[in-house]
């Protein structure tokens, strides 16, 4: 039996709508720690003018937050201070790891810095470049309201079944990073 | 100046490279030399404390060169203090004392490298976490480190 519809009625389902409303207003979370910042600054800036994405708010408290975006190298001091950070923010939240630093470690190949920080939080969206330009940074943040209109659900499922999966990040240490942290005892 | 240098440390000890003046100082006059520089030759002003780690350097006789960057404000003159140091007695005294900006600069050769500064007000770590043990600008230190940074906890989706 068809039902008829009124022109001015839109159907939809509630996850699909919850989603939208997410991704059009995400706040991110500034974590500049290095050049990459800088590049995010630009971002935000008039030129290039985040507003038209529905990002422009960048709260420096992380209660306020639901996109963490880590623009820089993060080295042993501060990545406990990251996890501190992370873990203040309410879900649903999301986080783009910007640049060759944040993601790789980059050209800082040394006993300081996080060889990436996808080691130790999740991370969503990965920005090549060094430091990437900010229509890469732009990029990144349409790809990631895709997958959260692709993904996101009223009750925020997608997370648990992300929790079901497989880690599949690249935890197991390669054998040229030194010996293994059980060198190091307990703590860091 | 550096004929009253010369006069006390003897003529072995000096030396000059582009106009710069170097000087070698045995540890245990390091002290009274560093006063006297200071009260005498009017070098008011220690611009870095540093350190040269010679392991496995070419016809290097010690392990560790100390290195003090002096100047004299009023005549612009500046001058260069190396103290040699060997495993493993790598004490020397602090010199707080005489110029206070000698705190940092101390505790970052201490992080790094390991020297003891005796009577340091505040000898610890500056820019290493205070949990960490090795002095990471030793030359026998791997440049990757011994796994240090890929030990933290791993946060996922579901605990956060
Ligand atoms: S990726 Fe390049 S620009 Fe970005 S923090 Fe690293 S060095 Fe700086």
């Amino acid at each position: 039996m068809a039902i008829e519809v009124p022109e001015n009625v839109v159907v939809t389902k509630l996850d699909e709508l919850a989603s939208w409303c997410r991704k059009n207003s995400l706040w991110p979370m500034p974590f500049a720690t290095a050049c990459c910042g800088i590049e995010l600054m630009a971002t935000g800036a008039s030129k290039h003018d985040l507003a038209r994405f529905g990002a422009e708010v960048f709260r420096f408290s992380p209660r306020q937050c639901d996109l963490m975006i880590v623009a820089g190298r993060v080295v042993m001091k501060m990545l406990p201070v990251l996890q501190r950070i992370w873990q203040q923010m309410h879900e649903p939240k999301w986080c783009i790891s910007m640049g060759a630093c944040a993601s790789t470690g980059g050209v800082f190949d040394t006993y300081a810095v996080v060889q990436g920080i996808d080691r130790f939080i999740p991370v969503d969206m990965y920005i090549p470049g060094c430091p990437p330009r900010p229509e890469q940074l732009i990029q990144a943040i349409i790809d990631l309201q895709d997958k959260i209109q692709r993904e996101g659900t009223i009750r925020g499922a997608e997370f648990e079944l992300a929790s079901r999966q497989a880690p599949k990040r690249a935890l197991v240490e390669l054998p040229t990073y030194g010996r293994s942290a059980a060198m190091i005892g307990p703590g860091r | 100046m550096l004929d009253a240098l010369k006069t006390r440390l003897g003529d072995a000890a000096l030396s000059e490279f582009r106009g710069q003046s170097r000087a070698i100082v045995p540890r245990d006059d390091l002290a009274s030399t560093m006063q006297w520089l200071k009260d005498d030759q009017g070098f008011d002003l220690l611009v870095d404390v540093t350190c040269v780690d010679y392991l496995s350097y070419r016809d290097a006789e010690h392990r560790f060169g100390l290195v003090y960057l002096l100047a004299n404000t009023a005549t612009n003159e500046r001058l260069t203090i190396r103290v040699y140091l060997d495993e493993p007695d790598l004490a020397v005294p602090s010199m707080c004392d005489l110029w206070c900006g000698a705190n940092w600069l101390e505790r970052e050769v201490f992080d790094m490298f390991g020297i003891e500064f005796r009577g340091h007000p505040n000898l610890k770590r500056i820019l290493m976490p205070e949990a960490f043990v090795a002095h990471p600008l030793r030359k026998d230190y791997p440049l990757q480190g011994r796994g240090e940074r890929h030990n933290f906890p791993v946060l996922t989706r579901e605990q956060a």
